[in-house]
């Protein structure tokens, strides 16, 4: 997988090669509110490779949310197609959505969304006791550096922490996609550091395809590529030739 | 340990209180259900079993005499399968413990053998020695009033003979497990008892050799009783037959088996008052809890958990809540069952009468209280699993506040900030607001309606006793009396005033309806027993026709200026129709009247009288008594204030003792409902509460707007809740045999009073609960945290 990485860096173009995990086309999504309508995505194309560290950018309400909600099968698109590999994500029922974020996806949210009344170890098992093949809960918890606090409530927690815990707790299952939306939004510098250095690594060693959306410019740095979204259309896509280490980031 | 149910018991116990509210609610509902139903089905066995064992009679007939040789007439009666013939008769027993007479019912049993129907079953001392003389059986319930037991003596005045008998048995019999007199509504063992002697002695002393005057029968299976009873009517017509009637009409029979439908109404209704209240608890405790957690929900589900398992996390805990309740309610519904049982076992003699815990009502319970789980679980979890993951993640928005209908009317300047605060509160979440409101109302209700009965069974023994009966002592007659008599009974001092009866036993027919009753010559201008009805309005005896009690009417489908068939069931045994000229709307039996000379001249026995109605000098009563226990012509004396005393004793007794298991139960209801009301207003608005701390609002001012809210539903109601109790009282008075009692509703203020009290006492406490945890508020947690 870091071959591929390596080849579509070294490649230069703008697509990188492979056979896509995601691929998106005419993704439309229209809100309803009252006598309302509001278009979060108006036609979104979008192809995403193995093992690809992705940042999307945009201002607030440019649609970053919704498009990664349907990435993930939180939610379905008014118009247009989702394919995951060789599920479409747009055709399935309920059913067969939780049964793909199950087996392939890995979420982090901006608010943690830890459950307050199980222990960060815990919180981690939540996902592990449906996966197939899980790594234990506390290898998860080590490898965001939380070895020390397995039994710690959220309560008890920094918000960097927890939000480190919900990271273990999404890759625990070893997903194929890890899906973050704003992960530091509520984090200071130095936390949010810690907290994308797990990411990166994450997505390094496990070679798991990551998205991650951000308000601050300087984490696409990190990225192999960043896509910008306005009015819920993409407006720039861009390749890293560099990618640079989240210690390394100018905030 | 799965995580998810580490999460499951974590919620638990969080809720641990209001879950415990829950649950007793719950058990109360099982309780109940377990307490009558099983109690009810504990009396079907044992009275089954004791009807089995001493074969008990299935049709009844008594008669003025036939010879022997009727037995083998009926006997080939089809259908039939046993017949017992005896003799059966109402006797004085003296004693010296009661200066007045008491009433037996002397019952003739074979010496030598067992009686082939209606046996006794021997309590304490030994049966009849044939070679024996003057030996006397008595009942448990007469002989344990007097404090006689084998060996002692009683004096029975036989066929006007005084004599002395030895007690050589205490007994009890299927025919009176309920010992009533007849005639009488409650139980009176001071002055009424049965004693079995033998039957040879009983007829040589009412000069009945070779004779007898009552029979029992039992069918084969599959037998027509209304052909049987039609048979026997015409075999005992030209011996005087007073009419074959069936086991359920048998008295100690019918007053059982109301009590058991009493049982069994009450028992399927009432939990379904306590389950519906613990449904709605659940559902406002489960849906406020869904939804606090609707994003810890929308991660579930971003994580792949199912709707169905996470359904069935939350079902988890409601049926956790149910099964504490059930535990709880079995073991509460054993406890109750067993003093219930207790408490039976002083109106109903039986040989043994022991609780059985019936495994199926103990199945249906567990059931229903699951069921009201799912029931209160269910538009919560439909919430639960319907929230779209991506929704739910994102942050509420702010709630929809209004201004409140009574802003919008313009009380508005009448109202402070924290009134306001309060009405848009209420009128933000109408449905748990009306849903608390009703929650109250249904604990105000169950305390009405646990409470009426004294109110109307007071009001009935009132109309009764002092409205209707206003003699003091009722005199009946062995035979029907010259009109003479009166003049006798006058000149007795002490005897201030005397109203003469006669008491005909008849068989009314309208169409196809027959019913036995008593027709009653009245003396015009009766003031010693008067007609009242249901309003309470004296009815005055019309000048000819029958009077009749409405249930009769309405039995026998007959309205006023409609025509009855009487039939004559002694002397004469004449036929002749009667014009029906009224009703009265009674409280209880079935009664007909008519002027008394009317009556006389109808049935061809001008002129006589069957008894009377005495108004007595209470310092003379003593007197008066003896002297008409040693007329000849008196066959049975009922004093009136030993049967209100003994009423007093035991029903009144007993009524108290549910009243107060009633009142425990409403306050549980009222405590689970206010409590849970607060505790959810509290979590809902703990950040609202501490926000204005922080402003500088004191604690008392924070806790007015919340017990305010609490005040504004209790207050809403209790009104609602008087009104609905009544309503259940009109429901419950309806399980209540309307051939035996017409109670009128009657629910005074006293037990409106009681209901509120009860309420806002648990309120109160409910509302000093929800304080404490306003006063430990720890704002900074609170503010903190992202609900
Ligand atoms: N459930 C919804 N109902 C109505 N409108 C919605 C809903 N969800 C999103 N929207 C609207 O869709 C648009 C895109 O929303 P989205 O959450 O995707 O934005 P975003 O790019 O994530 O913004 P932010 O950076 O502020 O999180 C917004 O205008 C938002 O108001
Ligand atoms: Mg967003």
């Amino acid at each position: 997988m870091t071959e591929q990485r390596d080849q579509a860096a070294g490649s230069g173009v703008t697509a990188p090669a492979g056979s896509p995990v995601f691929s998106a086309r005419g993704v439309t999504k229209v809100y309803q509110t009252g006598s309302v309508e509001v278009h979060a995505l108006r036609g979104v194309d979008l192809e995403l490779y193995p093992g690809e560290f992705v940042v999307l950018l945009g201002p607030s309400g440019s649609g970053k949310s919704t498009l990664l909600n349907i990435l993930g099968g939180l939610d379905v698109p008014t118009a247009g197609t989702v394919r995951y590999l060789d599920h479409d994500l747009t055709a399935g029922t309920e059913a067969a959505l939780t049964k793909y974020r199950r087996e392939h996806v890995g979420f982090v949210f901006q608010f943690y969304n830890l459950i307050p009344s199980l222990t960060a170890s815990e919180n981690v098992a939540l996902v592990t006791d449906i996966a197939r093949a899980p790594m234990p809960p506390d290898d998860a918890l080590r490898l965001v550096g939380l070895g020390e606090r397995l039994h710690h409530f959220p309560a008890q927690l920094s918000g960097g922490e927890q939000q480190r815990v919900a990271i273990a707790r999404a890759v625990a299952k070893r997903p194929e996609v890890l899906l973050c939306d704003e992960p530091t939004g509520a984090l200071d510098v130095s936390t949010g550091v810690i907290v994308l250095a797990a990411i990166e690594r994450i997505n390094r060693e496990l070679g798991t395809t990551t998205v991650v959306i951000t308000h601050n410019v300087s984490i696409a740095d990190m990225a192999d590529r960043v896509i910008s979204l306005r009015d819920g259309q993409i407006v720039e896509t861009k390749q890293n030739d560099h990618k640079v280490s989240p210690e390394q980031l100018q905030w | 340990m799965y995580a998810l149910d580490r999460k499951l018991l974590r919620d638990l116990w969080q809720l641990r209180t209001q879950s415990i509210a829950i649950a007793l609610v719950i058990a109360c509902g099982v309780g109940m259900t377990i307490m009558m139903l099983s109690t009810q089905r504990s009396l079907d066995q044992t009275r089954q079993e004791f009807y089995d064992r001493y074969r008990f009679g299935e049709v009844f007939v008594e008669l003025k005499r036939a010879p022997e040789p009727l037995a083998q007439r009926f006997a080939e009666i089809p259908g039939l399968r046993d017949v017992q013939t005896r003799i059966v008769v109402s006797a004085f027993l003296d004693l010296e413990s009661l200066p007045r007479p008491a009433i037996g019912k002397i019952v003739g049993v074979p010496t030598l053998t067992e009686p082939v129907l209606n046996r006794i079953h021997l309590r304490s001392g030994r049966p009849l020695d044939p070679l024996g003389t003057r030996e006397a059986i008595l009942s448990e319930a007469f002989a344990g009033e007097h404090g006689l037991q084998p060996g002692d003596v009683i004096r029975v005045i036989l066929n006007g003979r005084l004599q002395a008998m030895t007690i050589v048995g205490v007994a009890l019999s299927p025919e009176s497990i309920y010992e009533i007199q007849p005639g009488q509504i409650i139980p009176d063992p001071a002055s009424y008892g049965v004693l079995w002697m033998s039957e040879q002695e009983l007829a040589a002393a009412y000069d009945m050799d070779g004779a007898f005057n009552s029979a029992s029968f039992t069918l084969l299976r599959g037998a027509s009783i209304p052909e049987v009873i039609r048979q026997i009517d015409l075999l005992t017509d030209e011996y005087g037959g007073a009419g074959a009637y069936a086991r359920r009409d048998q008295l100690s029979h019918k007053f059982l088996e109301h009590e058991m439908q009493q049982l069994r109404s009450m028992g399927t209704v009432v939990p379904v008052i306590f389950l519906s209240v613990a449904a709605f608890l659940l559902n406002i405790v489960l849906s406020r809890l869904i939804h606090t957690q609707r994003e810890q929900i929308a991660v579930l589900k971003a994580f792949g958990y199912s709707g169905t398992q996470i359904g069935a996390h939350f079902l988890v805990l409601t049926l956790l809540i149910s099964l504490l309740g059930a535990l709880l309610g079995t073991a509460m519904g054993t406890v109750m069952g067993r003093g219930l049982t207790q408490l039976y076992t002083t109106m109903f003699h039986f040989p043994v009468f022991r609780f059985h815990l019936a495994r199926d009502v103990v199945w249906y319970g567990w059931f229903v209280a699951t069921g009201s789980g799912i029931i209160g679980a269910y538009s919560g979890l439909k919430n639960a699993l319907s929230l779209p993951p991506a929704e739910a993640m994102r942050p509420e928005p702010p709630a929809n506040y209004r201004r409140s209908l009574l802003e919008v009317i313009g009380l508005a300047p009448l109202m402070s900030p924290i009134a306001r605060m309060i009405v848009r509160q209420l009128e933000r979440t109408p449905r748990r607001t009306l849903m608390s409101i009703i929650g109250v109302s249904l604990a105000t209700a169950v305390i009405v309606l646990g409470n009426f009965s004294m109110d109307s069974v007071d009001q009935l023994m009132h109309l009764m006793f002092s409205e209707t009966q206003r003699y003091d002592v009722l005199v009946a007659f062995a035979e029907p009396e010259n009109r003479d008599v009166e003049q006798e009974l006058r000149a007795l001092p002490g005897v201030l005033r005397c109203e003469m009866f006669r008491g005909v036993p008849v068989r009314l027919r309208h169409g196809h309806h027959t019913r036995l009753v008593g027709i009653q010559g009245v003396t015009p201008g009766n003031d010693l027993y008067r007609f009242i009805d249901a309003k309470q309005r004296v009815v005055e005896l019309p000048p000819e026709g029958l009077l009749i009690s409405a249930e009769l009417a309405r039995l026998l489908d007959v309205t006023p200026g409609g025509e009855v068939r009487v039939e004559v069931l002694e002397g004469s045994r004449k036929k002749f129709p009667v014009r029906v000229a009224a009703r009265l709307d009674d409280f209880s039996g079935l009664s007909a009247f008519l002027e008394i000379e009317i009556l006389g001249r109808l049935i061809g026995e001008p002129q006589t009288v069957s008894g009377a109605y005495l108004q007595v000098d209470r310092t003379e009563e003593a007197e008066v008594l003896s002297k008409l226990k040693e007329h000849p012509a008196v066959a049975g004396v009922n004093l009136k204030r030993s049967t209100v005393e003994s009423f007093q004793e035991t029903i009144a007794e007993n009524l108290l003792t549910m009243r107060l298991v009633n009142l425990m139960f409403a306050a549980i209801i009222a405590m689970g409902v206010i409590y849970n009301t607060a505790r959810i207003a509290l979590s809902e608005r703990t950040r609202e509460l501490a926000t204005l701390r922080v402003l500088g609002f004191t604690r008392g001012e924070i806790s007015s707007i919340l017990l305010g809210e609490l005040a504004a539903i209790t207050a809403a109601g209790l009104p609602l809740g008087c009104g609905l109790g009544y309503l259940f009282a009109m429901v419950t008075l309806q399980t209540v045999d309307r051939e035996l009692f017409r109670i009128p509703l009657l629910v005074l203020p006293r037990t409106y009073l009681l209901a509120i009290s009860g309420v806002v006492c648990s309120a109160v406490v409910a509302g000093l609960i929800v304080r404490r945890r306003l006063d430990h508020l720890d704002l900074i947690e609170v503010l903190k945290t992202r609900e």
